[in-house]
């Protein structure tokens, strides 16, 4: 048997340390769904959804107590959405709304993949398609959109770019508290199968019907962490990468498993740390534990390196299939560490955007002045979307101008989304850069052929 | 369905009768079995086969955790494939 102390440590990662299985992703291919009138297409994608997906909250509840972990969300990510409604351009929408009741049909939390890729270039069906996503995410509840602005082998779509400011503007405008915005991602380097909200989509290489897993534990790394106080850099990295090599093992079994039960072909597992908004399950915090004061002040960049590529081989090694994102999350809103070195000034957009060039993601969660001009968040992206093309990883931007508010402000989203102190941006403008329009060329190692 | 149970908490009298009690009276059958005080508290791990049992996984638990809470102990049932995927390479 296995020893006792093996035991107990495991039953405290669930019951003192939050570990838990984030997200059960099921990936469905929807390209079949595709007919002559938009109307005929929605029915299909809602027909389509409720049987691939009918089962997927009864099986991860299921494992859920079988396995004794809890099994926080269920979803479901489709086909970027713009390829079924290039035909049926300003008529998006319908397609949209059949998404979001497919969603709630099943039960599940949320469905992701109203998205386009324009990473070099858009179509007229997908412009149009990109300006119906404000609207669309003021009438869902469950739908979560994206958009793929840039890419190393393609450089950086700068009309994409433009544009995708509007809509985050826009969308932030026509909703409550700008929540509408905290539902879609812009993306440099999107991945396939990517099992977390905002940004997961069913990607064009896939198959048919794929179940992906996220798991999370920020708060096991940050104990295991607390239990060697004076271990060297080496050692805190060693034991790091041991601690995530044990939650993906359990990420990995819950696949295997989840995916023979619901007939779905076995995807990955996408090991990050995904912080909630509890004490205890913050990624800030593990960079604290490593010795920083408060996150965001100088080391910052450092400890989230070490942590994000520890994480990383660790979890390579646990399971045969690693994919997604995978390292660590710094979502403002979602994690109390962030929060509150936000509130003191310690972490700022410029410090948040160096971290994001270690990181798993990007510039996630930031609440900013309502007021704030299209063109300074379409450059705060392209920022972003840069780092991600440079350092050939995907980077992502999921901000929120947050309506008639300012800094020294807060806004509630509730639940796992948090709470956000409105954080400054530069207030000089970039408004002549994002008006030329066209493309910033592929990095020279883009070319990799 | 092989599964370990485990009982975490203080030391007194009566604990391993009432809990193996509750098993025998469910048809689950207890394979193996250790028990020992880590940093003075009474620590008790099971492997139990529960596939002969009437009730469902999730019904057993939550009778085991109401006995839990009857004798002031903290008691988790869980598959035993989480263990061995966690800890064995």
């Amino acid at each position: 048997m296995i020893k006792t102390s093996e035991i107990i440590e495991t039953i405290n990662m669930v019951e003192k340390e939050h570990f838990d299985i984030r997200t059960i992703t099921m990936g469905i291919s929807l390209f079949g769904c595709i007919r002559d009138t938009v109307k005929d297409t929605a029915t299909a994608v809602y027909d389509l959804i409720c049987k691939r997906g009918q089962n997927i909250v009864k099986v991860a509840n299921d494992l859920s107590v079988e396995y004794g972990v809890p099994v926080v969300n269920k979803r479901v990510s489709v086909t970027p959405a713009s390829f079924l409604t290039a035909k049926f351009m300003g008529e998006e929408l319908e397609v949209a709304l059949a998404l979001d009741r497919a969603a709630k049909e099943i039960g599940v939390d949320f469905i992701g993949g109203y998205s386009a890729l324009v990473h070099k270039s858009m179509t007229e069906s997908e412009k149009s398609f990109i300006l119906s996503i404000p609207e669309v995410l003021s009438k869902t509840d469950r739908l979560c959109s994206s958009v793929n602005v840039g890419s190393t082998r393609a450089g950086i779509n700068m009309d994409a770019v433009k544009l995708v400011g509007e809509v985050v503007k826009r969308a932030a405008d026509i909703t409550k508290d700008g929540l509408g915005a905290a539902k879609f991602v812009a993306f440099c380097n999107a991945v396939e199968d990517n099992p977390f909200m905002a940004g997961a989509f069913h990607g064009v290489g896939e198959g048919d019907c794929v179940v992906n897993v996220g798991v999370s534990g920020p708060g096991v790394v940050q104990h295991a962490l607390k239990s060697i106080p004076n271990a060297s850099i080496t050692e805190l990295a060693e034991t790091v990468k041991k601690t995530a090599f044990k939650i993906t093992r359990v990420g990995n079994l819950v696949l295997d498993e989840a995916s023979k039960r619901l007939g779905a072909e076995r995807g990955i597992v996408d090991l990050s740390l995904a912080p909630t908004p509890v004490i205890g399950d913050s990624v800030g915090h593990i960079l604290e534990e490593m010795g920083l004061e408060e996150v965001g002040c100088h080391g910052t960049t450092a400890c989230l390196a070490l942590l994000n590529d520890a994480v990383k081989k660790g979890g390579v090694m646990a399971c045969s299939n690693v994919g997604g994102l995978s390292g660590a999350f710094i979502p403002v809103s979602e994690d109390i560490g962030m929060i509150n070195a936000a509130e003191s000034g310690s972490l700022t957009l410029s410090k948040l955007e160096a971290m994001t060039a270690v990181c798993s993601v990007g510039i996630d969660m930031v609440a900013i002045p309502g007021d704030t001009p299209v063109s300074t968040i379409s450059a705060l992206i392209a920022d972003e979307m840069a780092i991600g093309m440079v350092n050939n990883k995907t980077t992502a931007v999921r901000i929120i101008p947050v309506p008639n508010k300012t800094v020294g402000e807060y806004v509630e989203f509730g639940g796992l989304l948090g709470r956000a102190p409105i954080m400054p941006v530069h207030n000089k403008s970039a408004e002549k850069f994002i008006s030329r329009g066209g493309r910033i060329p592929a990095p020279i190692h883009g070319n990799k052929n | 369905m092989k599964c370990i149970l485990t009982v975490i908490g203080k030391d007194k009298p009566g604990i391993i009768a009432s809990v193996s009690n509750l098993l025998a009276s469910n048809n689950v059958n207890i394979e193996d079995i250790s028990q020992t005080i880590m940093q003075s508290t009474f620590t008790m791990i099971m492997l139990v086969n529960i596939a002969n049992s009437p009730l469902s996984m999730k019904e057993l638990r939550e009778q085991l955790k109401a006995l839990g809470e009857e004798i002031g102990v903290s008691i988790h049932l869980q598959h035993e494939e989480v263990f061995d995927a966690m800890h064995k390479v």
